[in-house]
């Protein structure tokens, strides 16, 4: 009986305790909901805007999207880091990232498009090679950035078809000497202020992706990408201005 | 009083009951052996929690799995178009129902079932859930046409099933959900990883040249490019199983996937078939129609037919396909060959 007693009374003392803490020297922490859209030029896409010849890149080839899923990794906000999200539009899957207790006040938010080298371990994420999202050995192995696939009218009019696959880039020259660049970037977003539970979007303008600092010939520049070396610090430069801070509600 | 008694009284009673049902049986947990490349590589196995494995519930859904009464007239099992030595699939283009009446796809190999995370079961993800799956084989009228409630019926008053349906279900009615649920835990339980490859890549076999060469062609982007939709050394299940438009046909007479979703732009898509024990498992496609893997490698790499669905990874269709030389066909059949599993077609645990 006594032990019972003595049993609550550190419950009851340890909860006060932390209550002291709580309420009167820090604010509340709060949860931030990062809400990944995608847009064309300023004109939203979803799922339901895929497989229809609705969009023009720059260049003027005419672009249907047929798959488009990306991975980005050491997202922060504030002191929070999550490793990777995989973010796929098709399926309607990992489009929300959820972080918990976020100190209010002034928070950083940043992330990297793909894994950094030093995360992009072959074989290592048991969720994404389940999903298939590896690079073959061959190039080096890891996992794709981006894999966003679709068609385009050719000059003739006709449906062809475009794989715009982002790794990190490898020359091929010699295959047994495979030189690599990573071609991960960095997003700063910069800083928000965090005062309440938040949900914040970050947005990816598809069309940045053919047009800026490379205006992309589909024509020319369509599939086999992935062994490409130049392709890919090309894809890389314009990935550069795809993303921006969104709307904040909280 | 005495009312307060009185239930008192049967309630004893009933916990006694339910206690002593419990004494009768519970079933051992079913430890489900997973190759360590599939532990290492891959997510968990999908086991619903309202079925999990059990030695007995494995062991009847085997049983029920090749017994012919699940069907109408007694002539057929599922084992009749999941033939264990066959890779759990027939060699007809059609299957074929106790009418003789011929299905309209090809069966379909069963292994690595769990490891299906959407749970999109047939070539078109019709069916949701492998309990839900076996349901349907049962009552179609040009598979085993039966009746489930004459079947619950035959099994109620079987000599041995109803002791084998308390044993891995307790006091659950013998009706279709038990039959499923048992059948489905003896689907699960299919493994296959154990092929050559899969050996090579544990470190405990050599690859031929070939086969190297031939694998290589499958991770190529500029080459085969099949690694994007059938898995890789990293996805030991050998495929996505998501659902594509491989460049079969220019119109389609079977919609597949469209027909599910109802999107047009799903027409033509069929799920990505797993490339292993391909030796066991000709005729190929969602309808048969190619006998031979020189068929279905030729038809890459200069059949492909363009159609308004056809998925963007089937390149060079001006040219009919990736174009590989004869060198190279031989080099990917090789390849494709070495994911055979002859220990998974001769498991003395899922023969009859
Ligand atoms: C008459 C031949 C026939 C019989 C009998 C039959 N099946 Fe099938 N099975 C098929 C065919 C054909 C398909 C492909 C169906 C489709 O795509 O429309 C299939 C598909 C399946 C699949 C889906 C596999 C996957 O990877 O998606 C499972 C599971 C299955 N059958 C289990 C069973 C079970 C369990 C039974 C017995 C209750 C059974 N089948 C009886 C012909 C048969
Ligand atoms: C875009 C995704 C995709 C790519 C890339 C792809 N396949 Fe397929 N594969 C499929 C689909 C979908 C099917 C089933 C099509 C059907 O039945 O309608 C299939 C069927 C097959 C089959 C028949 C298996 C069976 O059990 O019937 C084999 C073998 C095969 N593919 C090998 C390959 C090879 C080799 C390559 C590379 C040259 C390749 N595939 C590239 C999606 C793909």
């Amino acid at each position: 009986m006594k032990k019972i007693i003595l049993f609550f009374l550190t419950l009851i003392f340890f909860s006060s305790c932390g209550d002291q803490v709580e309420c009167c020297v820090y604010p509340e922490p709060v949860n931030v909901t990062l809400k990944f859209t995608q847009n064309w030029d300023g004109v939203p896409v979803t799922s339901s805007d895929f497989n229809d010849f609705k969009f023009t890149n720059l260049h003027g080839e005419t672009i249907s999207i047929s798959d488009l899923r990306y991975l980005l990794s050491t997202i922060t906000v504030g002191s929070k880091i999550k490793n990777y999200q995989l973010i796929n539009i098709g399926e309607n899957t990992g489009l929300q990232l959820n972080f918990e207790q976020i100190e209010q006040g002034t928070s950083i938010l940043k992330f990297r498009f793909g894994f950094a080298d030093a995360d992009n371990k072959d074989g290592e994420y048991q969720d994404l090679n389940s999903v298939s999202f590896n690079v073959p050995g061959m190039l080096g192995g890891g996992y794709h950035y981006m894999q966003f696939d679709g068609k385009y009218k050719d000059t003739n009019n006709q449906d062809a078809n475009f794989n715009y696959h982002t790794l990190r880039a490898v020359n091929r020259a010699d295959p047994s000497k495979l030189i690599f660049q990573d071609t991960s970037f960095e997003v700063d977003l910069g800083t928000v202020e965090i005062t309440n539970n938040a949900t914040i979007e970050i947005k990816m303008n598809i069309a940045e992706w053919f047009k800026n600092p490379n205006t992309w010939n589909l024509n020319q520049l369509n599939t086999v990408l992935m062994p490409n070396f130049e392709a890919q610090k090309l894809m890389s430069a314009n990935g550069k201005s795809v993303f921006s801070l969104g709307a904040i509600t909280q | 009083m005495t009312k307060k008694f009185l239930y008192l009284l049967s309630f004893f009673l009933l916990i006694n009951c339910a206690s002593k049902e419990e004494e009768i049986y519970t079933p051992i947990p079913y430890n489900l052996e997973i190759p360590a490349l599939f532990a290492n590589k891959l997510i968990a196995p999908v086991i619903p929690s309202n079925n999990p494995l059990t030695q007995e519930g494995v062991a009847l859904g085997k049983k029920l799995f090749f017994d012919k009464i699940l069907s109408g007239d007694e002539t057929q099992s599922c084992a009749s178009c999941h033939n264990p030595k066959k890779s759990f699939t027939d060699n007809q283009q059609l299957s074929d129902g106790i009418n003789g009446l011929l299905g309209t796809r090809n069966s379909m190999p069963l292994f690595n079932l769990a490891w299906n995370f959407d749970e999109r079961f047939a070539w078109d993800g019709k069916e949701f859930g492998l309990e839900k799956q076996a349901l349907e084989p049962v009552s179609n009228p040009i598979e085993m046409h039966a009746n489930w409630k004459n079947i619950a019926q035959k099994l109620q008053e079987h000599p041995e099933y109803p002791t084998l349906f308390l044993q891995a279900f307790g006091n659950l009615n013998i009706d279709s959900v038990a039959v499923t649920k048992a059948i489905a835990q003896f689907e699960r339980t299919l493994i296959s990883g154990n092929s050559k490859f899969d050996n090579y890549l544990k470190g405990e076999a050599i690859l031929t040249s070939e086969e190297q060469n031939g694998f290589a062609i499958f991770m190529d982007e500029a080459k085969g490019d099949c690694f994007h939709c059938h898995g890789s050394d990293n996805n030991p299940l050998w495929t996505d199983n998501k659902f594509h438009n491989n460049g079969l046909d220019a119109t389609f007479t079977d919609l597949g996937f469209g027909n599910i979703t109802g999107d047009p732009a799903d027409n033509g898509k069929f799920r990505s078939p797993s490339i292993r024990n391909l030796v066991f498992t000709a005729p190929y496609m969602h309808d048969g129609r190619f006998t031979t893997l020189e068929e279905v490698i030729n038809h890459y790499s200069e059949g492909l037919q363009r159609s308004s669905t056809l998925d963007p990874l089937m390149k060079k269709v001006n040219q009919g396909g990736v174009n590989l030389t004869t060198k190279e066909k031989a080099d990917l059949k090789a390849f494709l060959v070495s994911l055979s599993d002859f220990d998974f077609v001769n498991n003395p645990d899922f023969q009859e």
